[in-house]
């Protein structure tokens, strides 16, 4: 099989299936999106990648995981039910989720903050809590276990048929609460008192400080933030494909790149910037050399380093305090 | 009570509960709960390890008698502090005399040379090759570029990876023929180890070091990534995941004088020596040597370096490439040691591991780097090998981890700081201001 009639023949699956790949990459972009826009939030206000943002997500999810689990037990929840236990799910992976990330927040960038570390000493930080935190799952849970939240709707339930494509419950499921995680969100640092605390102490903290912004509460303020939209993410990740101490990783980075895709420190950016990671993403399998998907992990990070290279801030731009 | 006891007892008692979680046997969430007192007290393991009840109570005991200790402590502190100062000023002292520096680069050479004496037994010693010697190579060439340059790199590891692909392919042991079809033995690779990693440290560095900062981290983890994958899924070329076959040992035939390297690991633990010693006096020169006071005036501020004439592109690529060379030439020791090799030993991690040698030991202190990676590497390996108080392997990175925050928050400059630092520490704490607040304002590294 030569190269050319190779990349023909991925170009005929997308044509045949698009529909279908499409509903995985809206599905993906959305999860994408959220755990994005923890980054991209506290990167705008404390100019830090939050390594340990991946295992925030990872710790909600187990938490929904568990708490579905012990609501419904072996049972598949049909109607009401399902829609009571998303929401729970929902809710409760974002308790976790806060509860880490505002736990990081305390252990490994505030005593720093508070006797002026270095940049590079909370990125080694931000490192070592993320090995931490994932590790600890591991050893809480089990290296090797898949842990699956309760069926909350029966699995690969279709909800509807467009062009011939069927469309999970899931992926409608996923979408919608990423809108709206991601909408509030948005709504929350633009149009309320919170937010303006959120952009002033991004755009300058000393002068906020001085306007009396308490910087330290804002900062609580964004993880809060990042890490209910990752927890609620986890949940859906979970749903999706069971959750294991290391589920972190892969998506962590992943959304990563999409935060630094939209313009890092810019909220919509990462909304955008997920999107794009995941319809590419999708889009990529049919062109993977022997369906082996970590060829799609290779273009998304050509993808990346050539943004970076030619447009280093980013599709929309950075500056949280700017544009968000 | 007043209300910083209290503070301080909650502190106490959460990393208490912290300790019982990290510690005791692994948990399972697929298993079901067991229920009752005896359970939940007297079961090593019941449901996914938060429920160790004795652990529990044993720690938060211990976490209270802690706490009572330190209160004595504070009560009566001043006397005894005093008197920890009197004990340590004197060696500090001695350490920061020129002749008395030189005098622990004379015992540091006189131990170096001494542990193929010391260390008996072969596992140790290939241990010690493998897991320190190569990795103080990759630590120091780190050093370079994180430390000297300033310029964040997180896919290292790539460097480490084209010595070692680079020694398998030359020595014809992977699946695509090696160059010119005809095989070379494996000491002759060391140049073209070293020089390979240093082209493709001007390659990557060309189109990346035009980005600052955080932007440089994020496409360095790229490329890390890029090459994880890439010679993880070329079967025809790398081998896949299955990696090389066996690389030949190192040997010299000079006509006269033959040696070959063989499995002892003691000959590889001196070869490993003289390039450490080389590639260190190199670096030390190289650090107060025009370009090293180059990479010190981008690293503090790269616009007024530049206006004083130094072109910034050309003295990060050179830190590249510089880098490189230790890293290509720890891929090309450790394919000649090890025999096989994997992707596994490259993966993205690495890089991460690499960076915290550095930073544990002291960014840009080229002693510092030498004595985090001799620290942490020979308690890792001593971890894995001994497993002491039922430690398990798979927890590592949870110590360490935990090992790294508190380091951060205690000795954010590592152990052995280089000497910059340290007076940039001593300004600020002295004056209270210099340019170590740089979190809040957004500066670059």
């Amino acid at each position: 099989m030569g190269f050319a009639h190779f990349w023909l023949s991925g170009f005929d699956q997308i044509r045949v299936s698009f529909w279908a790949y499409l509903f995985v990459g809206l599905q993906n972009g959305a999860l994408y999106a959220m755990i994005a826009v923890g980054y991209t939030l506290v990167y705008g206000v404390l100019g830090l990648i939050n390594f340990a943002h991946g295992d925030v997500f990872m710790w909600g999810g187990f938490g929904a995981a568990f708490l579905t689990r012990g609501i419904l037990g072996p049972s598949v929840a049909t109607g009401w039910a399902t829609v009571g236990l998303v929401f729970a799910g929902l809710i409760m992976g974002g308790l976790v989720s806060i509860l880490v990330a505002v736990g990081v927040e305390r252990v490994a960038y505030r005593p720093l903050r508070r006797r002026h570390a270095p940049k590079l000493a909370f990125l080694i930080s931000a490192i070592g809590a993320s090995y931490f935190l994932e590790t600890l799952a591991g050893k809480e849970f089990g290296y090797g276990t898949n842990l699956f939240p309760a069926q909350v709707f029966p699995v690969g339930q279709t909800m509807f048929t467009v062009f011939n494509t069927p469309v999970r419950t899931l992926t409608i499921i996923t979408v919608v609460a990423g809108a709206a995680t991601l909408v509030v969100a948005d709504r929350l640092v633009r149009a309320t008192k919170l937010g303006r605390g959120i952009r002033a102490v991004a755009q300058d903290s000393e002068t906020s400080s001085l306007m009396g912004v308490n910087i330290e509460k804002t900062i609580t303020l964004t993880f809060i933030v990042g890490g209910a939209l990752a927890g609620a993410a986890g949940f859906m990740y979970s749903l999706q494909s069971g959750i294991e101490w290391n589920s972190g990783v892969e998506l962590g980075i992943y959304a990563f790149t999409a935060a630094v895709l939209g313009g890092i420190g810019n909220l919509r950016g990462a909304a955008l910037g997920g999107m794009v990671i995941g319809l590419f993403g999708s889009f990529a399998v049919p062109f993977a050399f022997e369906g082996n998907t970590q060829w799609v992990e290779i273009y998304t990070f050509l993808i990346l380093i050539g943004v970076l290279i030619f447009r280093p801030t980013g599709i929309l731009g950075e500056k949280l305090g700017r544009t968000a | 009570m007043r209300r910083p006891e209290v503070k301080r007892l909650v502190t106490v008692l959460m990393v208490m509960a912290m300790v019982t979680l990290m510690t005791g046997e692994s948990g399972d969430a697929s298993t079901p709960p067991t229920t009752g007192p005896h359970g939940a007290f007297f079961e090593k393991v019941s449901y996914f390890g938060l429920f160790r009840a004795r652990r529990w109570m044993v720690f938060l005991t211990l976490g209270l008698l802690a706490y009572g200790l330190m209160f004595l402590y504070q009560r009566y502190s001043p006397p005894v502090r005093k008197r920890i100062r009197t004990v340590t000023a004197t060696p500090k002292r001695l350490v920061q005399m020129r002749s008395s520096r030189f005098a622990v680069y004379a015992v540091v050479i006189v131990i170096a040379l001494s542990i193929p004496h010391l260390v008996t037994q072969s596992y140790w010693m290939y241990l010690i090759v493998e897991q320190v010697g190569v990795w103080i190579l990759l630590a120091e060439g780190l050093n370079v570029v994180v430390g000297f340059a300033g310029l964040l790199d997180l896919g290292y590891v790539a460097f480490y990876a084209i010595g070692a692909y680079i020694t398998a392919w030359m020595t014809g042991v992977l699946p695509a023929p090696p160059l010119f079809h005809h095989a070379i033995p494996t000491l002759w690779v060391i140049p073209i180890g070293v020089l390979a990693a240093m082209v493709v440290g001007i390659m990557l560095g060309i189109p990346t070091l035009r980005l600052r900062g955080d932007y440089l981290a994020i496409v360095t983890l790229g490329f890390a990534l890029i090459i994880d994958d890439y010679v993880g899924n070329q079967n025809g070329i790398t081998g896949g995941g299955e990696g090389s076959l066996t690389v030949p040992h190192f040997s010299v035939n000079l006509g006269v004088w033959h040696y070959h390297w063989g499995l002892n690991p003691v000959p590889y633990y001196y070869l490993c020596l003289i390039f450490v010693v080389l590639f260190v006096v190199v670096f030390s020169l190289l650090e107060h040597s025009r370009v090293g006071r180059s990479w010190v005036a981008l690293r503090e501020d790269e616009v007024a370096a530049e206006s004083i004439g130094i072109n910034p592109l050309k003295y990060k690529v050179m830190a590249f490439a510089v880098g490189a060379a230790s890293g290509g030439f720890a891929g090309v020791l450790s394919a000649g040691l090890v025999g096989n090799i994997n992707p596994t030993m490259f993966q993205y991690q690495a890089s991460i591991n690499i960076l915290i040698l550095v930073i544990f030991g002291g960014m840009g202190s080229i002693w510092g780097v030498a004595l985090g990676a001799v620290f942490v590497q020979v308690i890792t390996s001593y971890m894995d090998n001994y497993q002491p108080w039922g430690f398990q392997i798979n927890d590592l990175y949870m110590y360490i981890g935990a090992l790294l925050i508190i380091m951060m928050i205690f000795r954010p400059a590592g152990l052995m700081p280089s000497r910059r630092r340290r007076r940039e520490i001593k300004d600020f704490e002295e004056t209270g201001e210099g340019h170590l607040d740089e979190v809040l304002t957004g500066d670059e590294i």
